[in-house]
């Protein structure tokens, strides 16, 4: 076996297909530039959508408005679930509505920025331009966001940024948007436009002659793998964060799609850039299955502590003042509570690894909200805070007015994803990967209510403009042959995969691999990661991969509804995703947003970037499972927002 | 805690099913109901049986995919989804029944999965407004009374689950038909289609095999969202308003 770490550099990325010229005029030429297809020949294009979130549930009904024949897959049993319906804070766009000096520049710039410098300036910008758009576009969908008394929308400010751009629908953001997806996407399947097929999983992609033209899915109900064959093939389906098995992603959140799709050559760039969240509910024992974030807005008036001395195992309120650690307030004083996630997260770490983190197994923090009682009196903080502290009750049965929350860091958002160009298409032609599954535009660190605006900006604007081109200049004349060799072949390698975990019998469920997987990816490749650790994981991540084609347990048969047999094949492709992970968390020998190496770090203690080395993107092309994969570099180029390094002492 | 469960289970649509019962020990109060529910799993797979199937995603009351009938109460005794109910609301040696949603348009897939795509069905004839990406004016263009804005937003918190027919003695869909119907209705961008809207949806709604509502109100009691059940009321005033406008 070869040395999965001596991996070779190949080619850089020649094109990002980014035109030139001032960054705010590019979208706008990009979209001249394009072929367009005929409104009449468009019902003869069928698009792939995989996933029904709000990327994928946007992009849907949008080709099918423009005359496109979509065929739609999710693995809920309806694609009101995709786990987008979660978000809860807001969604960002630049309408200065509150007059408070913020413009598309302003936004672009905090994004770059907030990314630490390793996003795509032209992308950032087309997202910044668009943000506009979505908002009008969500109210005219009858999305209800929260208004003030004159009947306009209201804004919040959110982490980060010095302006109030966040619209919001209470603390269900997410919900509503995705709900306004999904009605327009009702529309197109009522007209007949959008074939939906729910409960069914895309286990592999199909290329032939090296275009995207098709996928293999599996019916969950009756277990039945089938073929589906189209002009282009668009990946809407998510992050990867379930790699680290507890994150606040949902259950059933894989890596399949786009792992599958980069196994058949679509290029996967910056796979180690991970977002941990810090305000999360702390495990209460191995049962736990997944987290529950609570907004960050709670650090606007919780005071973040642990006690001073270690082992300290005194109920909070026995704690005197003197003995607490204020260590946010004390190690930051300019930001105190509201220094970025990656900082509160990795703080959080530190006092915890000292042996001073309170609550079960020491893994967690206080967020006490007695000053701010005794500031604005219960009744401002109910007002302000009620629904999260009662779902907080409802969780940990604790009262969070008498007694402080208890927090800790979870893995919440995965930046890094399939590599895209500037039209969002993966390094296979026909391939389209948009929202979290792509990594255009966070770069290292997203930003708090920039998924949603992402994920409806390329789904809404961005691909219903960019796949036109791509379906006039390839318009596929001749079906697809079901005997065609490639087919035949990607539906042979799935089925012997599943009836490969169906025969194993082993005396491990595809739970207790999934979650040793993830505890060793938390524990070196989470909020701090050292060489060291990296290669410890790098070299144990095979020997799992061993054990597990050896021990798997899968009951039942593969043509029937398994969830057993679900959970296992996901299994297999975070046990090879989390090598990739683990090679480029040890590649990128530098800090940035949320990858933290300790050798990198300022003489404080902060993330120390180096940008003579690794200012650019990761991507890296697959090989064989085991086998070193290769690094292409995407150079960035800084014309507009110069790199600066990041201080909040 | 150690507990008793009788559990539904059933192979698949067509396959008579029973009730099976097994015992789990060493349950945390801390657990969540489906947490518990995993522990049976993980004993029952290595045990060489098949572990009982049940819908989740989420787990934080939000997505609407679990859906189980406990002790008689679809989402068990607290208010709230099957996700967010934890296992310090039950007593050490309880007995426990668990069902799937019980209703004619919900057809059991496997243990205690139903098929509620009749719910997609009800929003496709018409839980929409139709507004095609890139004809929206600008935001403000229209403003929204906040007391219109709030109301459509407590009916568009439904998630979807399906507690209220399984709730109601007649398998009745209303409280979630009228929680669509009332959200994009009370909105200006709702108004041109109003009418359509509401006699689409209740005509789909009852080809669809949901029952009549004889406002026993067990479903508002049953929402986890808390969606109202004055909202029947209004769909109902909605839809004759409709009957009398389309027939003009």
């Amino acid at each position: 076996m070869s040395d999965y770490t001596n991996y070779r550099t190949g080619d850089p990325v020649a094109d990002a297909k980014a035109p030139s010229g001032p960054v705010a005029e590019r979208w706008d030429t990009r979209r001249f530039e394009a072929k367009l297809v005929n409104p009449a020949n468009r019902r003869k294009h069928t698009v792939i959508v995989v996933g029904t979130g709000l990327a994928g549930g946007s992009a849907g009904a949008t080709l099918a408005e423009q005359g496109y024949h979509v065929v739609q897959f999710c693995f809920q049993d309806s694609p009101r679930r995709a786990h987008s319906v979660a978000a809860q804070g807001g969604i960002n766009a630049a309408k200065n509505y509150r007059n408070d000096g913020d413009s598309v520049h302003r936004l672009f710039y905090d994004t770059v920025k907030g990314g630490d410098f390793r996003a795509r300036e032209s992308n950032v910008h087309r997202l910044a331009q668009i943000s506009v758009e979505i908002i009008d576009q969500c109210v005219a969908q009858g999305v209800p966001f929260a208004r003030e008394y004159g009947g306009l929308l209201d804004n919040r400010s959110f982490g980060g940024v010095q302006v109030s751009r966040t619209f919001y629908a209470r603390g269900q953001t997410g919900q509503q948007l995705l709900l306004g997806a999904y009605q327009a996407l009702s529309r197109q399947i009522a007209a007949g436009n959008v074939e939906l097929h729910a409960r069914t999983e895309m286990l592999d992609l199909i290329v032939v002659d090296g275009k995207a033209r098709g996928i293999v899915a599996r019916d969950l109900v009756t277990g039945k793998t089938d073929t589906y064959f189209a002009d282009a093939v668009v990946l809407a389906s998510g992050g990867y964060g379930n790699v680290f098995y507890l994150s606040t992603n949902a259950m059933n959140s894989n890596a399949t799609a786009i792992w599958r799709a980069h196994r058949r050559g679509a290029w996967f760039a910056n796979p180690c850039f991970t977002q941990i969240h810090p305000t999360c509910i702390p495990r209460t024992g191995d049962h736990q299955s997944k987290l529950t974030l609570m907004s960050e807005s709670l650090r606007n008036d919780g005071r973040i502590w642990v006690p001073k001395a270690k082992g300290d195992d005194r109920p909070a309120n026995r704690i005197p003042e003197d003995e607490r650690d204020y260590y946010l307030e004390r190690i930051y004083p300019a930001f105190g509570n509201l220094v970025p996630r990656d900082i509160a997260s990795r703080a959080a770490k530190n006092v915890c690894d000292e042996g001073r983190g309170v609550g079960p197994g020491g893994q967690g923090v206080y967020l006490d909200f007695a000053d701010a009682i005794a500031r604005m009196g219960r009744r401002a903080v109910e007002e302000k805070y009620g629904n999260l502290f009662d779902m907080y009750a409802r969780i940990t049965a604790e009262d969070p007015y008498e007694t402080p929350m208890r927090i800790y860091p979870a893995v919440h958002y995965t930046m890094g994803g399939l590599w895209v160009d500037y039209d969002l298409q993966t390094t296979i032609p026909g391939l389209f990967a948009i929202g979290e599954a792509n990594f255009s535009d966070h770069g290292a660190n997203r930003l708090g209510a920039s998924a949603l605006m992402q994920g409806l900006a390329d789904g809404y604007f961005v691909l219903p403009s960019t796949i036109n081109d791509y379906l006039a200049r390839n318009p596929h004349t001749e079906e697809i042959d079901a005997g065609h060799p490639a087919v035949t072949e990607a539906v042979a390698e799935t089925e012997d995969r599943l009836n490969l975990l169906l025969a194993v019998d082993g005396d491990r469920t595809p739970d207790s691999f999934h979650r040793e997987i993830g505890e060793l990816m938390w524990e070196f490749c989470g909020m701090a990661r050292t060489e060291e650790g990296l290669r410890r994981a790098l070299d144990r991540i095979p020997q799992i991969r061993e054990e597990f084609w050896r021990r798997i347990k899968v009951p039942g048969k593969g043509e029937q509804f398994n969830q057993s047999l679900e959970k296992a094949n996901r299994v297999v492709d975070y046990l090879e995703l989390a090598e990739l992970m683990c090679l480029d968390a040890l590649h990128r020998a530098e800090s940035c947003g949320g990858h933290f190496r300790e050798e990198s770090q300022t003489p404080d203690g902060e993330a120390a970037r180096r940008d003579e080395e690794f200012s650019y993107a990761a991507a890296w092309e697959f090989s064989a499972t085991g086998d070193a994969p290769v690094l292409h570099k995407e150079d960035l180029v800084f014309e507009y927002v110069h790199p600066t390094q990041r201080s909040y002492a | 805690m150690k507990l008793t469960l009788r559990v539904w289970r059933q192979q698949n649509a067509e396959a008579p099913g029973a009730m099976a019962t097994y015992e789990v020990d060493g349950i945390s109060q801390d657990m969540s109901f489906l947490e518990m529910l995993d522990t049976l799993n993980e004993e029952l797979i290595l045990s060489g049986d098949e572990p009982v199937a049940f819908d989740h995603d989420c787990r934080e009351g939000i997505c609407g995919a679990c859906s189980l009938v406990i002790n008689g109460d679809a989402h068990g005794p607290e208010r709230t989804t099957t996700c967010q109910l934890h296992m310090r609301s039950f007593d050490d040696g309880d007995t426990i029944d668990i069902e799937p949603w019980r209703a004619s348009a919900f057809p059991v897939v496997k243990d205690l999965v139903v098929d509620r795509s009749s719910f997609d069905r009800i929003i496709q004839a018409g839980g929409y407004i139709s507004a095609p990406t890139g004809t929206a004016p600008d935001a403000h263009a229209t403003p929204v009374p906040k007391p219109d804005a709030d109301s459509a937003f407590e009916h568009a918190e439904c998630i979807g689950c399906g507690a209220c027919v399984a709730a109601c003695p007649n398998g009745s869909a209303m409280l979630f038909t009228s929680a669509k119907v009332n959200h994009l209705g009370v909105l200006p961008q709702g108004a041109p289609e109003r009418e359509t809207r509401v006699l689409d949806m209740v005509a789909t709604m009852d080809d669809e095999g949901f029952g009549g509502c004889t406002l026993t109100g067990e479903c508002a009691t049953a929402c986890p969202k808390g969606i109202p059940l004055p909202s029947i009321t209004a769909m109902n005033k909605e839809w004759l308003r409709a009957t009398r406008k389309v027939h003009r």
